[in-house]
């Protein structure tokens, strides 16, 4: 993979707060340093980076300017001045880290290659090794579909399906939950950064940070009934996901206002864009504000008035979850442009 | 006595209406993905997968209850390419009865759709291409868009309805 040149957030257009979010300037170190990982963070930030010319002329992201655009979102989530920086401030060496992708959406909508492949290069470059680094989902097979290079065992980054080395015997609960969680996180994971992708889901109204937690247990298949309403919101609450959880990285290079989970081409667009957070739960807030805006430009209903607004978000923040902020006065909202 | 053979009766017709599902869902969908060369331009590029009803979570999560409560029976599927270029899927449902595939057909929006003639209904859009025929529904998505993607989608359609059995 190429290396990206020094990028400093000189080079993007901030851009003013949409809606009631606030444009603020909270200190980084609060994220990192927090207490209690993976409690609520009293005034989360939520960046979305996007790029018009993410594709240039064609049809594929360019690595080059993914690894620019993911630069700009960490520096902006992180307040660094290099790229370094806040993986420094996010992981340490010897740390096992585990990207939770998506690959269910096959080759064309499943977390973004070029995206995977720049995250798994600034996490060397903050003193990971490669072999500590495992890409994974449920199934090895769907992520092969996906794209990804299937790799077990050298000195290498690792990528497999749980379907490899299977769940725990022991359920774990959590409130209406109780699930056995994939040998992956448990085993081979100390931290979790999530990579999910922008959708529209036809059961819990929309698919982001909160519901890609469906792709660590045996039994999702059991959650769905009620808008998955609070399933996800319990899934996120299982101690072994939630204290390895530290950062989430939307892939919004696609994305889906109807028609989800799966890939429905004219339901879909291309926002060119990385949604990133440390708060799940903002960061699902905003992106399904996103989906609602593509919603009402394409003339169709609310999620609500289809009967299918995300009430797991809203379950996520509550005060027994407290797994995020779902207020927007209390989020604050940072848009970058990437110059032409 | 009486009762013993109303039991009897609705146990056997239980068992016919069984039989007949099964019958159905065991139709041989397999048939209906044409092989490398059959359709001018695609070649299948991987083999047939299937899911019965209670594992189709596992292809398309979330969106499983839909066709479920439509009475999805099995869905198969199969990656393609065309012209050795453009990549694209093909998945088949077949439900229980023709309401059903109707059921979800008319539960998406038409969009900007092109209304085309094949099976019982169709929508041909830019990228892809949905039509039910009797009790299946089937949906051939390209990856990238193209030129030339809505008509070889068109074809490749009236291929795959061809060879499905009604």
């Amino acid at each position: 993979m190429k290396k990206s040149p020094n990028t400093t957030r000189r080079e993007f257009l901030r851009t003013c707060v949409a809606g009631a979010a606030v444009l603020g300037a909270s200190g980084a170190l609060e994220f990192i340093e927090s207490a209690e990982q993976g409690a609520a963070i009293a005034k989360p930030k939520v960046i979305i980076a996007r790029d018009a010319m993410l594709r240039g002329s064609g049809s594929s992201v360019d690595s080059q300017r993914m690894v620019k655009l993911l630069d700009q979102s960490m520096q902006a989530l992180f307040d660094g001045d290099r790229p370094a920086e806040p993986w420094k401030k996010l992981v340490r060496p010897g740390d096992r880290v585990g990207l939770k992708v998506n690959a269910l959406g096959g080759r064309a909508f499943s977390s973004n290659l070029q995206l995977v492949e720049a995250v798994c290069e600034r996490l060397q470059e903050a003193g990971i090794r490669a072999q500590d680094i495992v890409i994974w989902d449920r199934d090895t097979e769907e992520l092969e579909r996906a794209g990804f290079h299937i790799a077990a065992g050298g000195n290498r980054v690792q990528c497999f399906g749980t379907d490899q080395v299977g769940y725990e015997d022991d359920l774990v609960t959590y409130g209406s939950v109780g699930s056995r969680l994939s040998k992956i996180l448990t085993r081979n994971c100390d931290i979790l950064i999530n990579l999910p992708v922008l959708k529209d889901h036809d059961g819990a109204g929309v698919s982001m940070a909160l519901k890609n937690m469906y792709g660590v247990i045996h039994n999702p298949n059991k959650y769905h009934p009620n808008g998955c309403n609070p399933y996800i919101a319990d899934v996120n609450m299982l101690p072994d996901i939630r204290a390895r959880m530290r950062l989430t990285i939307c892939d919004a290079t696609t994305a889906t206002y109807e028609g989800g989970p799966g890939y429905k081409p004219q339901y879909s667009w291309r926002p060119s864009a990385l949604l990133a957070a440390r708060d799940p739960v903002a960061l699902d807030y905003v992106g399904w504000q996103m989906i609602e805006r593509k919603r009402a430009e394409k003339g169709l209903k609310t999620l609500q008035a289809d009967k299918r607004d995300p009430l797991y978000i809203a379950t996520a923040a509550d005060a027994q979850h407290r797994l995020g902020i779902d207020d927007p006065k209390r989020i604050t909202l940072i848009e970058l442009q990437a110059d032409a | 006595m009486k009762a013993e053979l109303l039991t009897r009766g609705i146990l056997s017709l239980g068992l016919t209406l069984l039989a007949a599902g099964c019958h159905r869902g065991q139709t041989n969908v397999a048939a209906a993905f044409p092989a490398t060369g059959e359709i001018r331009g695609w070649s299948r590029t991987s083999d047939i997968r299937s899911f019965e009803a209670g594992d189709l979570w596992k292809y398309i999560d979330g969106e499983a209850e839909k066709y479920l409560k439509a009475g999805v029976l099995k869905a198969s599927t199969a990656d393609y390419k065309f012209q050795n270029s453009l990549e694209a899927v093909v998945d088949v449902y077949t439900m229980s009865k023709a309401e059903g595939a109707a059921q979800v057909f008319n539960s998406e929006p038409a969009a900007d759709a092109r209304l085309v003639n094949m099976g019982d209904a169709a929508r041909l859009f830019r990228q892809s291409l949905i039509f039910r025929k009797g009790p299946h529904l089937v949906r051939i998505v390209v990856y990238e868009e193209s030129p030339e993607a809505p008509e070889a989608l068109l074809s490749f359609g009236h291929g795959i309805e061809q060879r499905l059995p009604r």
